[in-house]
């Protein structure tokens, strides 16, 4: 580290002063996401060292990613390493098809994630940084050239690619992709962050910088006591484009999601849960009230199905798409997600057989906790909510009726006939 | 001390080997992987483990050691620079729970 990393940490280290309100992370209006107006709004981020860490432990941050893992628990065990080649990362592969929050928040605030970047490698003592995501923008490609002619990067910014797949943003897939190999999960010990090296989402890396300029006190002035701050959301409507929006932790799910319009909520994108709109209005969007409910936020997806859409087929071709996902290292992910996936498109179609149902039911339970990653969980968790919440469209199906009045799609998934299956295909 | 079976899914090919030599504590699911018993192996059953454990033609099952133990063995030897929030106690989950706490 050099000697400006010593400084003392400074909750106020910019020229601006803490903004109050939302959004917090997106430009409050049409803004250009360069460096100027990214200054003029925050300010330069202060210096910190391992003491920051502490900071975010008193700010309850936790990880955007979907895991809402403690930041600063990942951050102390990185900092805990020996060695003098720590790496951090700013993941940025959002793979899901339904989640557009990453892409938005480095369209639109590039430079709050870059801040974080480097403060979290400062306070873990990393001497390399990378971002890595699927596709690069000009946005991106100025922010990064903007910092350089700026002058205010300890350490250079290097960009890694995302394989097109829904596992390369997967924690032990991230490693081997950044080390030269294909963007397939690892298993076993030790663990990433024990290796020295520090992957965090994106999102919380732009929240990270801006805790180290305004104080744990100022980010925990919105959200719930237990998930203090706010946190960026993907919301899909029925008849609308999907829409970013930055909401504090713990704002009621009615509030976000017309319940006139919707049959069903899916909450957490596609490891999620379904749950009926019957359930909306004691649901608020925090992991302690969801996770009573089954569900967890997950990257933030919120998808409220309209009325007229079958509920089972959206299911299934989401399965189908998940198991042409897997990235079929592991047997039981490999053998199961297909054939629940074959099992779900029979449930979706006209007089489903018991015994087919009852299979997903008993390869649900198989794969479950049996992947080197989460993928088959994720999976399951979707699957079994969506045979509970459409229990009643399934008994119309096994009568031969679909209550659906439209055959058009409502949750996006790309064409798995067209996905490449080659090795090369994750590299 | 205690010992628990871990296979290693990516690794495992589903020879089935583990299974014929330690029905005990390892089944095979309709594809012919082992579902294997998390508990601590019994004290009688050791040696089958360790049979088991060799006899994988590709190395995926293996013995572990109770975690708490090695936990407590690396956080004794790791140097902690002036972190009180690293502290080995209050926040360490079971090991089950603790295996995939960062994943």
């Amino acid at each position: 580290m050099t000697s400006a990393a010593t400084r003392p940490v400074s909750a106020a280290g910019g020229a601006a002063r803490p903004a109050s309100g939302l959004p917090r992370l997106l430009p409050p209006g049409p803004q250009a996401p360069n460096l100027n107006a990214h200054l003029a709004r925050h300010g330069r981020a202060p210096h910190v060292t391992s003491e920051f860490i502490a900071a975010v432990e008193a700010a309850g941050l936790t990880g955007r990613g979907g895991a809402a893992f403690p930041t600063h628990r990942k951050l102390a065990v990185v900092a805990a390493q020996r060695g003098a080649s720590k790496l951090v990362v700013a993941n940025a592969a959002e793979s899901e098809p339904a989640s557009h929050k990453d892409k938005t928040l480095l369209q639109q605030a590039p430079h709050l994630v870059l801040d974080g970047l480097q403060l979290a490698a400062e306070a873990v003592g990393a001497s390399q940084v990378r971002l890595y995501l699927h596709h690069t923008s000009a946005a991106i490609g100025t922010a990064i050239a903007e910092r350089k002619a700026a002058g205010i990067d300890q350490h250079e910014i290097l960009v890694s690619m995302a394989p097109p797949r829904f596992l390369a943003g997967q924690e032990t897939a991230l490693v081997n992709r950044i080390q030269g190999g294909p963007a397939l999960p690892t298993y076993g010990f030790p663990r990433v962050a024990e290796n020295g090296i520090l992957v965090q989402n994106a999102e919380t890396l732009a929240h990270l910088a801006l805790i180290a300029r305004y104080g744990p006190g100022w980010f925990r002035a919105v959200g719930t006591e237990n998930e203090p701050g706010t946190m960026l959301a993907t919301i899909l409507s029925p008849g609308g484009r999907p829409l970013v929006t930055e909401l504090p932790i713990g704002v009621p799910l009615r509030a976000i999601v017309d319940a006139a319009s919707t049959s069903a909520v899916l909450v957490g994108g596609y490891h999620g849960t379904w749950l009926p709109v019957t359930k909306l209005g004691s649901l608020t969007l925090d992991n302690t009230t969801l996770n009573r409910h089954g569900a967890a936020l997950g990257a933030g997806v919120i998808a409220a199905l309209p009325h007229g859409s079958c509920g089972l087929k959206e299911a299934a071709r989401v399965v189908r798409y998940l198991a042409a996902e897997s990235a079929g290292q592991c047997g039981p992910c490999l053998n199961g997600l297909p054939r629940i996936a074959t099992a779900m498109a029979e449930a979706a179609g006209a007089r489903p057989r018991q015994q087919t149902i009852d299979s997903i039911t008993r390869w649900a339970t198989a794969v479950s906790g049996r992947g080197a990653c989460h993928h088959p969980d994720g999976t399951v968790r979707f699957v079994r909510s969506a045979l509970t919440t459409f229990a009643a469209e399934l008994r119309s199906h096994r009568n031969n009726q679909c209550t659906a009045t439209t055959s058009q799609p409502f949750l996006p998934v790309p064409d798995v006939w067209t996905m490449p299956t080659t090795e090369e295909a994750w590299r | 001390m205690t010992s628990t079976l871990r296979v290693n899914p990516i690794a495992c090919g589903g020879h089935g080997a583990c299974a014929e030599l330690l029905p005990e504590l390892i089944e095979l699911d309709e594809w012919g992987y082992p579902i294997v018993d998390p508990q601590p192996i019994p004290p009688q059953l050791i040696k089958e483990a360790r049979r088991a454990v060799a006899t994988c033609p590709v190395l995926a099952l293996k013995l572990i050691q109770q975690l708490r133990q090695l936990r407590a063995r690396r956080d004794r030897d790791a140097v902690r620079p002036g972190l009180s929030l690293a502290a080995p106690s209050g926040n360490h989950q079971t090991p089950a729970g603790a295996r995939r706490e960062c994943s």
